[in-house]
């Protein structure tokens, strides 16, 4: 049975746990705001990207001499996984979520016996993966010292997989990020990015032939399929941002939640062993007194 | 006076601007060019410059882009830049910088045709630094 003083220590500690994840809490709001502004600001800028590279992919789509972004290698033995996780904890199950399904992702492509390649964004995918994949780890980029996400991070990181590409090091790169859908849903996804793919049915209805091309469609496509993967790239980095402060709201949410509940059980039986303790008291006294 | 149509320029960071115009002049890869409304559908490349934008109530604003590329249609003309300012954002300061990265990854390149691409970036860069900032 823990004494009274015991009982005072647990209360204080646990009231002052509170007040860190409440402030954690209200810092992960304001954040979770702004990532999610960001997140909205990209939006028009990929889904255009999208759709004109899905209307000139439709194009292209018999010529044996597009772009290998577009078109791929003609294999799939070497597969690269870039996981993009966040750079802290403390966020519930947003970062093993993540890693979650690139291992298992994984596992399936070592199981077929195709070769894995994985590519580590953040500090916390990087951790967890390196115990497992040790060897199959190629890069590794961290965001710790960024303060605001900006286009030239995810250039940076569309840099490194578009040299190895280049280089003939894998056939097929998917990258995994936790897609934004609410402050308490974020999904953990699977997205193709090399070879490019398009999901825009409607886009190939034909309008794609009547444009004129300047330079040439070739020239174009050439330019604008290594700059959509940097955008690709972007977007997933901002959703997962996004994510990453949602998921760390609702679980400081859950944690004040939970103090607030451990708080009230302590006081409850510091009051208990309060009262014992005076009505143990003045038991003595009285039978004290009775005695004399 | 010409047909407004919806112009748009759009940033991978954000939406810079969506305005009705009746006027748009874009950097283009093969020389400048002014876009009015019924526009033929074209789709061009950009090259590091000055984007100005007749607005339909006559106003005029003037953007730097930073390559990318323009999707024009009859109906209007969007321009998806790799990163654009106003005019009015941009000092010397922030071209500098821009050309020394530019300078530096052109230094680092391997790749011959690699290396040309961005030996020509870094002279549009520079032609476009003595163009809107004078010494």
């Amino acid at each position: 049975m823990p004494s009274l003083k015991d009982l005072k220590n647990r209360i204080a500690s646990v009231k002052a746990t509170q007040k860190i994840t409440k402030a954690m809490k209200m810092v992960a709001a304001a954040k979770l705001r702004r990532a999610q502004e960001a997140a909205e600001a990209a939006r028009p800028y990929a889904e255009r990207m999208n759709k004109v590279l899905a209307s000139l992919s439709a194009a292209n789509a018999g010529n044996a001499e597009a772009p290998l972004l577009l078109s791929g290698t003609g294999k799939d033995q070497v597969h690269l996984l870039v996981v993009a996780t966040g750079e802290r904890g403390l966020a519930g199950g947003f970062n093993s979520s993540i890693i979650r399904l690139a291992r298992e992702h994984a596992l399936k492509l070592l199981a077929q016996g195709k070769t894995v390649k994985i590519l580590t964004v953040g500090r916390k995918g990087n951790d967890i993966l390196r115990r497992t994949f040790k060897e199959n780890i190629v890069d590794y980029v961290t965001f710790r010292e960024v303060k605001q996400l900006s286009f030239a991070n995810a250039d940076d990181v569309a840099r490194r997989v578009l040299e190895l590409y280049s280089k003939g090091e894998f056939d097929v790169a998917t990258l995994f990020y936790a897609r934004f859908q609410s402050v308490i849903a974020q999904v953990a996804t699977a997205q193709q990015i090399i070879p490019a793919k398009f999901d825009d049915a409607e886009a190939a209805n034909g309008s794609a032939a009547l444009y004129e091309y300047e330079p040439s469609e070739e020239e174009i496509l050439e330019d604008l399929l290594p700059r959509n993967v940097a955008v690709q790239i972007f977007r997933a980095l901002l959703e997962n941002n996004a994510s990453f402060y949602g998921a760390q709201m609702s679980a400081m949410d859950n944690a004040t939640r939970n103090a607030g509940e451990m708080i009230n059980k302590l006081t409850l039986s510091y009051n208990r062993q309060r009262q014992a303790q005076i009505t143990k008291e003045l038991i003595e006294i009285i039978s004290g007194a009775e005695a004399l | 006076m010409a047909d407004a149509f919806n112009f748009e320029l759009v940033s991978p960071e954000r939406l810079l601007l969506s305005e009705k115009v009746t006027e748009v002049v874009i950097p283009a890869t093969l020389g400048e060019m002014t876009v009015l409304g019924n526009h033929a559908l074209t789709m061009t490349t950009i090259r590091p410059g000055v984007v100005t934008v007749k607005l339909a109530s006559g106003q005029e604003s003037k953007y730097v882009v930073f390559g990318g590329f323009a999707d024009i249609l009859p109906t209007g003309c969007t321009v998806l830049a790799e990163s654009a300012l106003p005019l009015s954002d941009v000092t010397r300061e922030t071209l500098q910088a821009r050309i020394e990265a530019a300078q530096a990854d052109a230094g680092a390149a391997t790749d011959h045709e690699h290396k040309t691409k961005l030996e020509q970036y870094l002279n549009e860069l520079t032609n476009l630094n003595g163009a809107i900032l004078p010494a």
